[in-house]
């Protein structure tokens, strides 16, 4: 369970350092902040963006005190936060959260469109460690598959299985059918998981019949990000507390909301 | 002897131990009270429900002042004709009191949410009249002595539950709205709710909380509402429930030695994580071991003797 500690929930305004176009939609967002860049991979800030909104954020990247975020646009916060310059001030609070565990050695990273993230993280840090990895990724069409030069040169002696929905790259087809396929084949110690919760809902079924523990990384609204607002409650848990990693183990007892059901702004329980 | 010498009484409700989980915090699911149940939590106060469904504030809706939060959430909730699953499902699997805290844009919408939620099965009502961030509820009621009569009243006269009044620290003196609470029919006080306050950005130039004021909480307002609970024992019979800044058995002692029956824990849940209501528990039965009290209600008010 992650601790919380004072001096990460205190906010500090800094200017940006670097923006990097991904594609059409999507940026990454540099800066530099010395408690964010000790963040595991999985572990997530709180992005002010003044006078406009604050939004958790999976970490991308973190070297040399300089912490990475990428962001895609998909409403107003994310929008505003995309059209900001090099120079102008963010605030930032955290890291928060729990990470993924690193111990396994034979390991199967899977995550679609943006939700590579965290996992790319993971990669970054796992890679040089003499482990096995098969580094699954998908997205709807090519330009959306991100990191992609990247990920080729860190997975060099490693695994690489691309998928877009569109057949633009790699195998046509949804991410999970990978998956399936290469699980008749071979057996992991462990497989990450991050993205659309409908993805990775079916990833989870798919991991309890082959019997293969996952770690999922979930998302929820998220208001305070110190586990005291309720906003992110799944079950029994809080995503910004107790998450936002789940092991096997912890999505069994949240099985009838994962995948399913979420709060809304309001508190209320509607359909995902 | 008592078995459970933590065991108290706030207004017929019976309470295992005094620890209480504050209104405000995580309390949308009884999925989570269930959770905290088993830390050793006495009683379960929920989130502010108001006749309509609420989005609550953009966000930031939380800063880190020091070792304190203030917070202007503004109020979200599912509204209570959706919160009712709720209360009737936490009713069914919780034995301990279930609270339900109730807000309104106006004196008969706090009536007409205590009533369905006491028709849907809570134990009592705490009126939030003193929510310190959303305009026309809240402070608006609790500062004004004749609405805050008028809100109570109506409730009273219209539920047969306890109903406990959240008094507001925003006052300049919070025993004269004690004495108006009480007349009006308050079974039991909780004191208090945030100090109204805010938070400035000096990088950006800007306040931070998008409501840019909001209510401050936490281990710095400590002394401020013992003080609150101290006055108010002197002034009034009913009850009192203490809620500012407690996060371990020691702040807990001292509450109720200056007049509290019970406590409640907010701010301490994101400090010391859902144990911290085991932690308090366990801390003031072995005060209360060490200093000889037979049970956690002989030392109600102590510190009143000098």
């Amino acid at each position: 369970m992650s601790a919380y500690l004072r001096k990460y929930n205190i906010m500090r305004t800094i200017p940006i350092l670097n923006i990097k176009t991904e594609n059409q939609t999507t940026k990454t967002i540099t800066f530099n902040d010395k408690l964010c860049s000790r963040a595991k991979p999985g572990q997530f800030i709180m992005l002010w963006i003044p006078r406009v909104d604050e939004i958790p954020l999976s970490i991308m990247n973190s070297q040399k005190g300089e912490v990475s975020v990428t962001v895609k646009a998909v409403g107003s916060a994310t929008n505003s936060l995309n059209s900001m310059k090099k120079g102008q001030n963010i605030g930032v609070r955290g890291p928060f959260g729990n990470w993924f565990s690193t111990r396994s050695n034979k390991c199967l990273l899977i995550g679609g469109g943006v939700g590579i993230v965290p996992l790319y993280f993971l990669l970054k840090k796992i890679v040089g460690d003499d482990k096995q990895i098969t580094f699954i990724n998908g997205a709807k069409t090519e330009n959306e598959l991100l990191f992609m030069s990247s990920i080729k040169i860190l997975c060099k002696n490693q695994t690489i299985l691309s998928t877009t929905e569109d057949g633009s790259y790699g195998y046509k087809g949804i991410i999970t059918e990978s998956l399936t396929k290469i699980l008749r084949q071979e057996k992991f110690d462990i497989i990450y998981a991050c993205g659309p919760e409908s993805m990775m809902r079916n990833v989870f079924d798919i991991a309890e019949l082959y019997k293969i523990p996952l770690e999922a990384s979930l998302e929820r609204l998220m208001r305070c990000g110190i586990g005291l607002c309720g906003s992110c409650v799944i079950g029994q848990y809080r995503v910004c507390r107790d998450g936002p990693i789940f092991n096997s183990k912890q999505l069994r007892k949240i099985q009838d909301e994962f995948g399913f059901s979420r709060l809304d702004f309001n508190g209320k329980k509607i359909p995902i | 002897m008592k078995s459970n010498s933590l065991e108290t009484h706030i207004a017929g409700l019976h309470l295992n131990s005094p620890t209480m989980l504050a209104s405000g915090i995580m309390s949308y699911s009884v999925d989570f009270f269930q959770r905290i149940a088993k830390e050793g939590v006495g009683g379960i106060v929920t989130k502010s429900i108001g006749l309509e469904s609420r989005k609550g504030f953009e966000n930031p809706t939380i800063v880190q002042i020091n070792n304190g939060f203030i917070n202007a959430m503004g109020l979200p909730n599912p509204g209570i004709a959706s919160y009712a699953n709720e209360i009737k499902k936490a009713k069914n699997v919780l034995n301990i009191p279930l609270i339900v805290s109730v807000y309104g844009f106006s004196i008969e919408e706090y009536e007409t949410v205590a009533k369905k939620a006491i028709n849907y099965g809570a134990d009592a009502v705490e009126l939030n009249v003193s929510c310190p961030h959303v305009k026309d509820t809240g402070l608006e009621i609790g500062q004004n002595p004749e609405k805050l009569f008028r809100a109570i009243k109506k409730v009273k006269n219209n539920v047969k539950k306890p109903v406990i009044v959240k008094l507001s620290p925003n006052v300049t003196n919070i025993t004269e709205f004690a004495t108006i609470a009480v007349e009006a029919g308050a079974d039991a006080l909780t004191a208090t709710n945030t100090i109204h306050a805010m938070a400035i950005d000096i990088e950006s130039t800007k306040p931070i909380l998008s409501n840019i004021f909001g209510g401050f909480s936490g281990p710095p307002i400590k002394p401020i509402i013992l003080r609150c609970v101290y006055e108010l024992f002197k002034t009034v019979t009913v009850p009192i429930i203490g809620s500012g800044g407690i996060t371990n058995w020691r702040d807990a002692i001292e509450f109720m030695l200056a007049g509290a029956s019970a406590i409640q824990i907010g701010t301490a849940i994101a400090l010391q994580n859902t144990k911290v209501f085991n932690d308090i528990n366990k801390g003031i039965k072995s005060y209360l071991k060490k200093k000889r009290f037979k049970n956690v209600e002989q030392i109600v008010g102590l510190s009143q003797k000098i």
